[in-house]
């Protein structure tokens, strides 16, 4: 006898948790980053379309196919054609890297977190240097957090070669990261039902409260313009270059791309979660929902981050004509307090014709004060979140309050998908009869992040972070849009989009409207199609892949190239994944031929 | 007679203090950057009071205990506010020692930064670096605390879920007459054939036809 399939108590907790996987740490520090880069406002116009006609199709498609086949990847491809089981199994290697080192990030966050608990913040100072005369070396060069970052978080190692020693400190850090989400999921949809409610809210409160507080900084309208507006252009310009981003096909395969991407396609997570479905759950309206929020999940976190992009652009410029100040007063030992902001380029001028011997001795030392860069440093990803965030985050009043918030929030995004993408490994494994009888589900799920923790130490290595990007870039990029493009065609070809559609019509009781066939069978598979030509030739023509490694006697960072190994580290990964579609389709045709082989005993 | 002693003591003075000189020192004060609105004004009365302080530190240094103002000389004072000093012996002819000074004045930065509300940043002695104060470091960090806490609570709240479900499992397996009553309550035995859901097990003995749905499916709840 079979046990009933576990479902979701309510339809709020499917939408909650896939709101929960698909709103990730790259609404809050990819999006910004894209946004900045392509002209701001206009990158909206292409980013919504390819929502309609890219994101909105897709995610329907794959929570159509879990609510139908009611079963995880492997079973539900296996399904639609035993030929194209190898779908399922890509999806679930695939999602397995992606929770090996996606969880370091947690383990990150939740470093900062208790970090967060001290007057002053840690990373708002610099630790002294050998006999207490002044400040450790490394980080006056760099600044406080970025030392914070690269030596007392990851005590990274100067290149990929230098392997270093586990580090503890990370390591504990991930060991509670694995256990919190081991929690989370230990019971399956009992327990995964009742976190994604906190898990999919939370930000969103941790977010509005910042919003509030970011429009309310000095120098936040600065950053908000920024956004909008190109470097040093005026308002009639601004037209041309917005209509002139839009010509740009960068713009568009971003776009398309951090579409894709964001709304984690392709896992096996968002099929695992709808087979958890009852089948007559109106799947349309919630994948039109979860699209649509995660969009303007985007857009919020971009205003928030661009209005802390402007707060602390606008406090390191007052601070650096502070110091340029103060260096003129002390030179020519002007009155304390005379040079203001206002008066400064005066006084320079007048200094410069009065003493001029003494002015241009001392030249080379005075900066250039200047809003536009201190707001052009367009960074993403862990930089942006641990550096950029950190160092707006120490100059605001109560800062611990705000740094709790902070790294709560990341906790709660980052726990949030991982709680989709550890459902993509165990929903085929608990539904494969062999192994959910002889271990029970705790085992499974244990087993999988005890796996997953020791592998993921590799990260915490002093050489870890640089294996960390070469999974952040490789891991799940090419190998991704090939799965989703064999999942298309697999639908709309193998199946059958009429056979597909009767079943939704059966299922649901609603039909399915012409548009959704239309993009299934013709420009979804078009679309993910040319990115895939466009990254493969994107990936040949740069030649060899560089790394950016950070150099603690310069204090920043320079660029070097991956040595051999790692190469066929990054080819083991991609080939890993797309090599088991083919293969698993090889198998299943050998093993027929068998089976005919053995029942036709004179053929 | 007078006048020419007080000449050149004047003189001799004059060359013992002197911007660059030989055991002189420069010190920069930013009364307006520290106290703001509450800034007052240098005048000869808060030279005094340098002077004081100066002399208060020779005093405690070993062999100087007989330093009196009077041999402690400022010179170029601007509107910065800046000056130099220096410190004479009894003689008056020779300045003490820059490394006297300058140990005797590190010694006693903190006395001198309070008598005129200043700190290190605003008080400058060219010269003479400040002992920075390290920074709080209580004997067990404050993160493993907090660590711990949330380990634990999180170990307990793990060992609290899985004994839970084992003894779910061993009610359910104590209880096999409860099976049979469970299969008519929600639990929908269905099994995927050919992508059809049918019920194996034809419990009803053919008086309900499994094949359609129930009404409670029909509606979907949100």
């Amino acid at each position: 006898m079979e046990k009933a399939r576990p479902l979701w108590a309510n339809s709020l907790q499917f939408v909650f948790a896939c709101i929960s996987y698909a709103v990730g740490l790259g609404n809050v520090w990819r999006f910004p980053y894209l946004c900045q880069m392509y002209g701001g406002g206009s990158f909206l116009v292409p980013y919504i379309i390819m929502l309609i006609v890219e994101g909105m199709p897709l995610l329907y498609l794959e929570l159509a196919v879990g609510q139908r086949m009611r079963q995880g990847s492997i079973g539900a491809w296996r399904t639609i054609s035993p030929y194209l089981s190898g779908v399922g199994v890509a999806s679930v290697v695939v999602s397995f890297f992606l929770s090996m080192y996606y969880n370091v990030i947690n383990a990150w966050a939740f470093w900062y977190l208790f970090h967060s608990f001290q007057d002053p913040l840690p990373w708002s100072v610099c630790p002294l240097n050998g006999n207490h005369t002044g400040y450790d070396e490394e980080c006056e060069k760099a600044s406080s957090t970025q030392y914070f970052w690269y030596r007392k978080t990851l005590n990274i190692s100067p290149s990929l070669q230098e392997n270093g020693g586990v580090q503890w400190e990370p390591a504990l850090c991930l060991l509670l990261a694995w256990l919190v989400v081991y929690l989370c999921i230990l019971r399956g949809t009992e327990s995964t039902g009742k976190v994604v409610y906190f898990t999919a809210s939370l930000p969103y409160c941790v977010l509005i409260i910042y919003l509030i507080r970011g429009l309310t900084l000095h120098g936040a309208t600065n950053g908000l313009m920024y956004m909008f507006t190109p470097k040093g252009s005026s308002a009639l310009s601004l037209l041309a270059f917005q209509i002139e981003q839009l010509a740009n096909p960068k713009a568009w395969i971003n776009a398309a791309t951090q579409i894709f991407f964001s709304l984690g396609l392709g896992f096996g997570s968002l099929i695992a979660f709808a087979s958890y479905n009852e089948p007559s759950n109106n799947c349309q309206k919630h994948a039109i929902i979860v699209s649509l929020i995660n969009s303007f999940t985007s857009i919020f976190a971009s205003i928030v981050t661009f209005s802390i992009y402007g707060f602390k652009a606008t406090f390191n410029y007052e601070n650096c004509l502070k110091k340029v100040s103060l260096l003129l007063t002390n030179t020519f030992d002007l009155e304390d307090g005379f040079l203001t902001a206002s008066n400064l380029e005066q006084v320079k001028g007048y200094l410069a014709s009065a003493y001029p011997s003494k002015y241009s001795e001392m030249f080379p030392q005075i900066k250039n004060c200047s809003l536009e860069s201190e707001l052009d440093t367009a960074v993403q990803g862990t930089g942006l979140a641990f550096i950029v965030y950190t160092e707006a985050i120490k100059n605001m009043e109560v800062s611990q309050l705000w740094s709790v918030l902070y790294f709560f929030m990341l906790l709660m995004l980052g726990i949030g998908s991982m709680l989709g993408n550890t459902a993509a490994i165990l929903t085929p494994l608990t539904d494969s009869k062999i192994i959910s009888s002889h271990l029970p589900k705790e085992a499974i799920s244990g087993l999988v992040c005890l796996v997953n923790c020791a592998i993921g130490m590799v990260f915490t290595m002093e050489a870890g972070n640089y294996w960390f990007d070469i999974f952040n870039d490789y891991a799940a990029t090419l190998s991704l849009l090939l799965i989703v493009l064999v999942e298309t065609i697999a639908v709309c070809y193998v199946y059958g989009l009429r056979r597909f559609e009767s079943d939704l019509k059966a299922m649901t009781g609603r039909a399915v409207s012409w548009y959704w066939k239309v993009m299934w069978a013709g420009v979804s598979p078009l679309l993910i199609v040319s990115l895939f030509v466009f990254y493969l030739s994107d990936y040949i023509l740069t030649g060899t892949l560089k790394y950016q490694a950070w150099d603690a006697s310069q204090g920043q960072l320079v660029t070097k190239d991956y040595p051999a190994y790692a190469l066929a580290v990054i080819g083991l990964l991609v080939a890993s994944s797309t090599m088991c579609i083919p293969l698993a389709a090889l198998g299943t045709f050998v093993q027929r031929r068998l089976k005919r082989g053995d029942a036709d005993p004179v053929a | 007679m007078l006048w020419l002693l007080f000449f050149l003591v004047t003189a001799i003075h004059a060359e013992l203090c002197q911007p660059g000189a030989e055991n002189a020192f420069k010190v920069r004060l930013s009364i307006r950057t520290a106290l703001g609105d509450k800034a007052y004004a240098w005048d000869t009365n808060e030279e005094y009071l340098f002077k004081a302080m100066v002399a208060f530190s020779m005093r405690k240094v070993p062999n100087r205990e007989a330093t009196e103002i009077s041999h402690v000389l400022l010179c170029n004072v601007t509107q910065r506010v800046s000056f130099w000093f220096v410190v004479t012996d009894p003689s008056k002819n020779h300045t003490l020692p820059a490394v006297e000074v300058q140990s005797a004045i590190r010694m006693n930065k903190n006395r001198i930064n309070n008598a005129f509300f200043l700190n290190d940043q605003t008080l400058e002695f060219l010269k003479i670096p400040s002992t920075l104060a390290p920074p709080m470091d209580p004997s067990v960090p404050i993160w493993i605390i907090i660590f711990g806490v949330i380990f634990c609570i999180i170990i307990v709240a793990i060992a609290l879920l899985i004994l839970s479900g084992i003894w779910q499992r061993r009610r359910k397996n104590k209880e096999p007459s409860e099976v049979d009553d469970a299969e008519d309550k929600c639990e929908n035995m269905i099994t995927i054939e050919n992508g059809i859901p049918s019920d194996p097990l034809d419990m009803k003995g053919g008086h309900i036809n499994d094949a359609f749905m129930t009404e409670d499916e029909r509606l979907t709840p949100l």
